[in-house]
């Protein structure tokens, strides 16, 4: 039913908000600061903090179960120019979850959207993706090379 | 879904307290069956939804209690995303699976036995059941008795669903199982708890 | 007669405030930080995250300082905390199979593709006390070495490619069961009895699960991998439409691989018990995997002869909170109740000191 281009921007904000919700709160802000901008909002909804129970998998790839839950916290804000931003994020913070609406509203003209995605979500990603590539590097270095001793003769 | 603002907008402007207010109507009206209890509310939802109705939805219902809808309801698209984003709360697929069920149309209300009526072991596992009527007086006189009431108390809404006195017998025939049911005018409810018996007959 | 009793406001005020003191100590020791708490004591808020059944590192050190340290205190904290919440709703399940991997082992494979990475691990350590960490003492960088992103391969695939090890195990019913919203009842389909294992007492687990090994339930088990790292929280969002990612959580995964016999019910073949918890909690991620494995025994046709195969047993044993409360509410005036007993006990050996005189007497009057 929805147009490809309708998918394109859907995917986008999908990526978008993932990536904002998976960064560090203070990490966001540093770079919205940046931005320069202080545009007017109202708050629709929240930002409130509540549960999201967590699910995994049987046997890691069975029938779904629930595990336990984490803090999560949303938000919905409302531009002057009326477009509307949701956010949701794990943990507590507000702030977080107010920006990230903010910005989700804001990425909704075009224009703003390439310069979210320039200065908050490309270097957000790429701090991500080094903090992972240092993990890794650091539990490959506690990967085992086994080596076989060759006992007797023959 | 859109997000339009007809879909954010309209919800509590203050949702603790008046889902606290709500609430509180809700259970003075069940604790006395047939009494009207004003609900006043500033939730504005979109139409079919009367404020009453929705107001009660908003205070009751969340991600944990399927929602069903009546064919009117769920066609529109503003009042599944109204209803979506201020309750969270899913939709049933069937009047069995719901928790709560809310019907615009009194006249194409389902058959009553086919809501979730619990089990002997947890009856309250049941449907509560809001129904959307143009006013709670001036319909065919019904007299209620059962517990809550003194005596006897008359109500006259209008209209209902079909059948109602017929039907609702049979839900009390099935007692402690049932369902309960919320009548809800734009500004007021009254409600039917499964106790609550239509005529004076077998007191 | 019953004579109410009220009192003590003073006293528990006093309390309060005594207890107050006593946890922050000597002032001039500098107090502990949350942050502190997160980053030193990471693996004390895993466990407090996964039995309050609440992830939230913040939140466990919080508790974990007002409790002074009691971390069955602390997760009493949080789960009271977490009823005060809203609950949004449930995430997509967690994929395992993509985590960003800190651990993983497998005791059955040498050469396991993606292969054994120790990660940070007790394991090899001589347990023997350090004395440099009494001092602040500068702690190296770990060393790094080129590794590979590919998602390492599940052990389970491995067998399974041999047909030699049962399937990841579904349950019956479409909907998935939830403790926390649905009162608990015998027999417990195994997704509801793996969620109450998740908030388990590590201890109880830990006990049952040595007993299993102990010839209680004899199962064979092997660690068939052990991962620990993080995973990607998705969830459906319904104003958007659309599932996002809310953020990433750090779970450690066992898969237990147990020999079997096979049954009427089952060939034989490698069954399977699953762990999934909270943080890096290794221990009680193999506990629970143990007793999932145990508690299948009526599904897999054993015969059920230990305390660990037995499903309300170990259910309703396995919860700390609950069992603190009802242990512990023992403390609580029973003044009444005693006084009753006390009555009984009282009369009751009135009347053996009446009957044994009455016996006493017999003989003389039978002469």
């Amino acid at each position: 039913m929805q147009g490809t281009e309708d998918k394109a921007a859907h995917a986008a904000r999908q990526k978008r908000l993932s990536a904002l919700a998976s960064a560090d709160g203070r990490d966001i802000l540093a770079l919205w600061e940046k931005l320069g901008i202080d545009p007017a909002c109202e708050m629709v909804r929240g930002p409130e903090t509540g549960l999201i129970a967590l699910r995994g998998r049987i046997g890691g790839g069975g029938a779904p179960f629930n595990f336990g839950e984490a803090t999560a916290t949303r938000a919905t804000v409302r531009l002057e120019n009326g477009a509307i931003g949701h956010s949701l994020t794990l943990g507590r913070d507000r702030l977080k979850a107010k920006l990230i609406a903010i910005l989700d509203a804001l990425a909704q003209d075009a224009a703003m959207e390439s310069k979210i995605d320039e200065m908050i979500v490309r270097p957000l990603q790429a701090s991500l993706a080094e903090r992972d590539s240092k993990r890794r590097s650091e539990t490959a270095a506690t990967k085992v090379d086994f080596f076989t001793m060759v006992r007797g003769d023959d | 879904m859109a997000v339009t603002g007809q879909v954010v907008e309209g919800g509590f402007g203050d949702p603790v307290f008046a889902s606290q207010s709500v609430f509180r109507a809700v259970m003075d009206a069940m604790a006395r069956p047939g009494t009207v209890q004003a609900i006043a509310t500033d939730a504005m939802p979109p139409a079919p939804l009367n404020a009453a109705a929705a107001a009660v939805v908003l205070a009751l219902a969340d991600s944990d209690t399927p929602l069903w809808l009546d064919a009117e309801l769920a066609k529109s698209e503003a009042v599944r995303g109204w209803l979506a984003f201020h309750t969270g709360a899913p939709l049933a697929g069937t009047p069995s699976d719901a928790v709560f069920a809310l019907a615009a149309n009194p006249a194409a209300v389902p058959p009553l036995t086919g809501f979730a009526l619990g089990t002997q072991e947890y009856p309250d596992r049941s449907t509560t059941l809001i129904v959307q009527v143009e006013s709670l007086t001036g319909g065919p006189v019904l007299t209620l008795t059962g517990p809550g009431i003194e005596t006897t108390q008359a109500i006259a809404p209008r209209p209902l669903p079909g059948h109602f006195e017929v039907q609702w017998r049979e839900i009390n025939g099935l007692y402690p199982r049932g369902l309960d049911l919320i009548l809800a005018a734009p500004d007021a409810v009254i409600c039917l708890p499964r106790t609550a018996r239509i005529g004076n007959e077998e007191l | 007669m019953y004579v109410a009793v009220k009192g003590g406001e003073a006293a528990i005020r006093n309390a309060h405030r005594l207890l107050a003191d006593r946890r922050r100590g000597d002032r001039s020791v500098p107090a502990l930080t949350l942050e502190q708490i997160v980053e030193q004591l990471a693996l004390a808020c895993d466990r407090v995250m996964a039995e309050g059944s609440v992830h939230d590192r913040d939140l466990a050190a919080l508790a974990i300082k007002q409790a002074r340290g009691d971390l069955i205190e602390a997760i009493f904290l949080l789960r009271a905390y977490r009823t005060t919440l809203p609950r949004f709703g449930y995430s997509e399940p967690v994929d395992t199979a993509k985590m960003q991997v800190e651990r993983r082992i497998s005791a059955t494979y040498k050469d396991l593709p993606g292969g054994q990475m120790l990660g940070p691990t007790f394991d090899y350590t001589h347990r023997l006390l350090d004395p440099s960490l009494a001092r602040d003492e500068t702690v190296d960088e770990p060393e790094r070495r080129d590794g590979d992103d590919t998602p390492a391969m599940r052990v389970s695939d491995i067998l399974a490619e041999e047909g030699l090890i049962e399937a990841d195990g579904e349950v019956d019913s479409e909907e998935v069961g939830d403790l926390t919203r649905t009162p608990m009842e015998f027999p417990m389909a195994r997704d509801t009895r793996l969620q109450a294992l998740a908030r388990g007492d590590e201890g109880f687990l830990l006990a049952l699960g040595y007993s299993t090994q102990r010839g209680y339930a004899r199962s064979h088990p092997f660690a068939g991998e052990i991962r620990i790292g993080e995973v990607d929280v998705e969830f459906h969002v319904p104003e958007l439409g659309f599932a996002i990612t809310l953020g990433r959580i750090r779970v450690t995964e066992c898969q237990m691989v147990n020999q079997f016999q096979g049954s009427a019910k089952a060939p034989p073949q490698f069954t399977r018990g699953y762990g999934l918890v909270f943080g890096q909690s290794e221990r009680k991620a193999m506990a629970m995997a143990l007793c999932d494995r145990a508690l299948r025994a009526a599904e897999l046709g054993e015969d059920i002869v230990a305390p660990a195969q037995d499903e309300e047993f170990v259910i309703s044993h396995s919860d700390n909170v609950q069992a603190t409360g009802f242990v512990e509410h023992l403390k609580l005036p029973h003044y009444v109740d005693f006084q009753a007993e006390l009555d009984l006990v009282r009369r009751m050996r009135g009347e053996h000191t009446r009957r044994r005189d009455t016996q006493d007497n017999m003989p003389e009057a039978a002469e």
